[in-house]
């Protein structure tokens, strides 16, 4: 069998493994390629962080990734770029289609962002730079060395801050994640995947690796007898004549989301009548977790430690949303669900008819199994707040000062369309996620109206009594100022491409 | 009861005319591909009867990929389709548009082979070019549009309403909030501004065609089982056989092709899809595919009817038409969400009906005994259907901003209007509606 340690965690980008929530004292930064030959140089030696557990654990961390249009300035060839993904290549601005989709439109819409609204100048490199609570400014130095001002142009210094676990809204962040299956133990087979599990195969983080579905994701392969580069590459493992560009390489998404948390606590007092109690219930519903990170659920998933609660637990006892409204943020963010709406498991008689009903949609209520599969839109999440904090209590205070803050929001995916940009679409923007009507993301969804007219800045929580509790006219408290899709490779694709020659027309031919 | 059909006109557009056509379609749009209600070629909202329509060059852009199994592909002239689905008969609600919209379809129709501007009888003309689908899938059958409008605005009033009420009248005060919002509907009947037609008596003629047609397909069937059993074996061994041996190709669409498609979705809640293939050479490929379409009609009318296809909710209309003397397929849908979300929910949720039908065209990812793998094959499967998806010029839809779900819940707010609930479980329920 299998061991997690056996995994090429070596050729891994540390990210993929670890949150470095240790480091809290974090610079990123958007950068252009100024001189091919004099990155490529500074690329060969920059102390890229792998996915390898030390013992004591790292002071420092450094993560590199790409832009399409980076990989095409360092002269990676286009037939390697051409067999990334259409949503890689053409980018989170690519067309209006996209935008919609994703809710880029209104206030949101790329116009008014600060980078990345043009596909052409969505910046070439994202440098990701962890260190101890003062180890930073050192740290930068040592990873800059001598000539980094010569090859990169800087574009923007994303601003980061340490807010501990705590997402500017003042909610504990970063618990939901799934959980790698990096010794590829677990079954992808539906039958296998009735009910909701954290547990992931790891081709839907990791390129070049079985996904859940059981297949491998379409990604750029080369041909070594074409290249001769291209030797120092890992296999394709499921073409061994073929070397994997892609392999332990991962898409990295990021989004630079203002949160408006003096607006969003206002807001609630005023819907709340200045009730501390009731402001803080209306919060955590909107979140889907107390403050403190809670979920509103009480089931766990049998055989699990109360204690992981916050990351163990589904829906199915709650399907109305009583507890945890259907629309609360995590509810949509990740709804928990299995392959099959919830019934008799097993192998008996009545289970496989009971399994045979629910294959054929029998049995359901109208508004039940609208959303199913979780597992295929999941998002292992590495973001990182910016901006002073702002406590909910200080924040409802009319001279509550105001700052820029917010959320650099990574996520790390092996398919963006099936992934970030599904859940962005279907769960978080659409205001008819799971049935609901006019209510896009709490949280994140801009209020933008329907084609025909229809509202969509609603809220509302289902009461066991009867008749939901509407919130009206909800403002919108967060605004994209900016994001872009990069590639974050694995080591010895890095290797690669610092060791394409300097004319840039490299790679395979 | 008033049931749906369908109607699709097809004709093949003239040579040197696609240009000018699609310039003249596109007239009729507000955004890309979403026609204007009001247009003036077509007014379609002046069509109480209509749900959806749209208009299609029908082109085989994909047609020669039939080379692979070794067969020289069939000519194709660019065709024109207009389809729609209606409540009520085909014949009337022809007659109706041609009687209302004849300039606009004399102008559309005389880009096409065939029709004649001046001295042609438009009617006549669509009912000979009319296409009957070899499967046809309804949301729900018996809901009309009339119905879909006046329950939506039955729901608007009564949530306005229970939000002005219940924190005066109490949350947990069921029975006298029920009391007052049935009130509320009253009043608002009285005064002109809800209407709740009742619906229309069934035609006798359909009910005695649906009966025949629900027990005769199942007759047939079991009285010739004893041949299909003896067939079993060799289907089985043939279908292996082919599935072994049957290409598959792994071609990835052009962005530009996605780009011309994705540029007419996602404006309102619900999409439209054409798809457009061949057919797998072979009679045998062919009986199976045309058995397994006569299943899903079936199904589709006798079972599939309430609301949900299998695990689907999300589809309001559907239909597989043969084309090219049974050599090509066209599959037309409207549907609610993204294009992306409509996939994924088609394979996760019903992969193996996708694999029993098109798993008879060419380009579909391999199957395994026919409902297996196929669709679960995620690149294959979104390489081919968007492939030969083809763009719609003109799509309309008779209640944007409303998804399939939507309508389901407001015919049970309606229901509940009607039919008092009998306890307090389902008096909650029905307020946890609106």
């Amino acid at each position: 069998m299998k061991k997690s340690s056996d995994f090429e965690f070596d050729d891994l980008q540390g990210l993929l493994r670890f949150g470095y929530g240790k480091l809290t004292d974090t610079c990123f930064m958007l950068l252009n390629i100024a001189n091919v030959d004099v990155a490529k140089r500074w690329l060969d030696k920059a102390p890229v962080s792998r996915a390898i557990k030390t013992n004591p654990s790292p002071d420092t961390a450094l993560q590199i990734a790409f832009s399409v249009q980076g990989l095409r300035a360092l002269g990676v060839n286009e037939s390697i770029i051409d067999d990334f993904s259409d949503e890689f290549i053409y980018g989170m601005t690519r067309n209006e289609n996209c935008s919609r989709r994703l809710g880029d439109i209104g206030r949101n819409a790329p116009r008014y962002w600060k980078w990345g609204s043009d596909v052409a100048e969505v910046p070439h490199v994202l440098l990701l730079l962890y260190a101890k609570k003062g180890c930073l400014e050192a740290w930068r130095a040592t990873v800059e060395g001598e000539y980094f001002s010569q090859a990169f142009q800087l574009l923007k210094h994303l601003p980061t801050s340490d807010m501990g676990q705590i997402e500017p809204f003042g909610f504990e962040d970063g618990i939901s994640q799934p959980e790698i299956d990096w010794a590829d133990r677990h079954s992808t087979d539906s039958h296998a995947n009735d009910r909701y599990t954290n547990l992931l195969a790891a081709g839907e983080m990791v390129l070049g690796y079985r996904n859940e579905y059981g297949q491998y994701t379409a990604r750029p392969l080369i041909d070594p007898k074409k290249d001769r580069y291209a030797m120092g590459l890992p296999n394709a493992e499921d073409d061994l004549t073929l070397k994997d560009f892609s392999r332990n390489g991962t898409y990295l998404v990021l989004r630079q989301l203002d949160q408006n948390v003096s607006g969003f606590w206002q807001f609630l007092d005023k819907v709340s009548d200045s009730v501390p109690e009731k402001r803080e219930q209306l919060a955590a519903s909107m979140v889907g977790r107390e403050q403190n990170g809670t979920p509103l659920i009480a089931e766990h998933i049998p055989g699990v430690s109360r204690k992981d609660h916050g990351n163990h637990f589904t829906y199915d006892l709650d399907p109305k949303g009583n507890h945890c409204p259907v629309s609360a943020h995590v509810r949509r963010a990740n709804p928990r669900t299995g392959d099959l709406p919830p019934g008799a498991t097993g192998f008996s008689v009545t289970a496989s008819i009971s399994r045979l009903i629910r294959i054929l949609g029998f049995g359901q209520k109208p508004e039940e199994d609208l959303v199913a599969s979780s597992r295929f839109h999941r998002l292992l999440r590495r973001g990182r707040g910016y901006g002073p904090v702002l406590t909910p209590e200080d924040a409802v205070k009319p001279d509550a000062p105001a700052a820029e803050r917010g959320l650099q929001f990574i996520c790390l995916v092996a398919n963006i369309g099936r992934q970030f940009e599904f859940v962005q679409n279907a769960w978080i923007v659409n205001s008819k996620f799971d049935g609901l009507q006019e209510e896009p993301d709490p949280l994140l969804g801009n209020r933008e109206p329907l084609m025909n007219g229809d509202s969509t800045d609603h809220f509302n929580r289902p009461t066991p009594s009867g008749p939901v509790q509407k919130t009206c006219h909800l403002p919108q408290f967060t605004t994209v100022l900016g994001g872009g899709y990069f590639f974050m490779p694995g080591l010895r694709a890095l290797k690669y491409i610092s060791a394409l020659p300097a004319n840039g027309n490299g790679g395979s031919s | 009861m008033t049931p749906q059909s369908t109607f699709m006109i097809a004709a093949t557009v003239r040579v040197g005319q696609l240009k000018n056509l699609r310039a003249l379609l596109a007239s009729m749009n507000k955004v890309p591909g979403h026609a204007d209600p009001g247009n003036s070629l077509i007014p379609f909202s002046r069509f109480d009867r209509l749900h959806f329509a749209r208009f299609v060059i029908i082109e085989a852009n994909t047609t020669h990929e039939i080379k692979e199994f070794g067969v020289r592909p069939r000519p194709w002239r660019p065709t024109l389709a207009f389809l729609g689905d209606i409540d009520g008969d085909t014949h009337t609600f022809l007659a109706e548009v041609a009687d209302h919209a004849g300039s606009g379809l004399r102008e559309i129709f005389s880009h096409c082979e065939d029709f004649s501007e001046e001295n042609q009888n438009l009617l006549e003309w669509m009912n000979e070019h009319n296409i009957t689908p070899k499967a046809n899938y309804v949301n729900w059958i018996g809901r009309t549009v009339k119905q879909i409008h006046e329950e939506a605005a039955l729901h608007q009033s009564l949530s306005a309403y229970l939000q002005k009420i219940v924190d005066d009248v109490g949350r947990e005060n069921i029975r006298p909030l029920r009391q007052q919002l049935l009130s509320h509907v009253e009043m608002e009947k009285y005064q002109g501004r809800l209407t709740l037609s009742p619906p229309e008596p069934t035609l006798t003629e359909w009910k005695v065609r649906n009966l025949l047609h629900k027990t005769g397909v199942p007759l047939t069937l079991l009285l010739l089982s004893p041949l299909l059993l003896v067939i079993a074996p060799f289907f089985a061994l043939r279908l292996r056989m082919l599935e072994r041996s049957d290409p598959e190709l792994f071609i990835r669409p052009d962005y530009k092709h996605i780009e011309e498609l994705s540029a007419q979705e996602d404006w309102d809640v619900s999409n439209q899809y054409s798809v457009f293939g061949d057919v797998k050479p072979g009679l045998f490929r062919l009986l199976t595919f045309k058995f397994i379409l006569l299943l899903t009609d079936w199904f589709a009318r006798h079972v599939y009817n309430r609301g949900f296809l299998a695990r689907i909710k999300t589809i309001h209309f559907a239909r597989w038409v043969f084309m090219d003397n049974n050599h090509r397929v066209f599959f037309a849908s409207n549907y609610d969400g993204s294009h992306e979300s409509y996939m994924d929910d088609f394979i996760n949720k019903v992969g193996w009906g996708l694999n029993l039908t098109f798993s008879n065209a060419v380009g579909y990812p391999t199957t395994r005994w026919i409902i297996k793998e196929g669709a679960q094959r995620e690149h294959a499967f979104k390489y081919t259907q968007r492939r030969h998806q083809i763009p719609t010029e003109v799509w309309y839809k008779a209640y944007p901003g409303l998804t399939a779900t939507d309508l389901a819940r407001n015919s049970r707010i309606r229901q509940g209007v009607e039919i008092r609930q009998s306890n307090d479980t389902e008096i909650r329920e029905w307020l946890s509606l609106i």
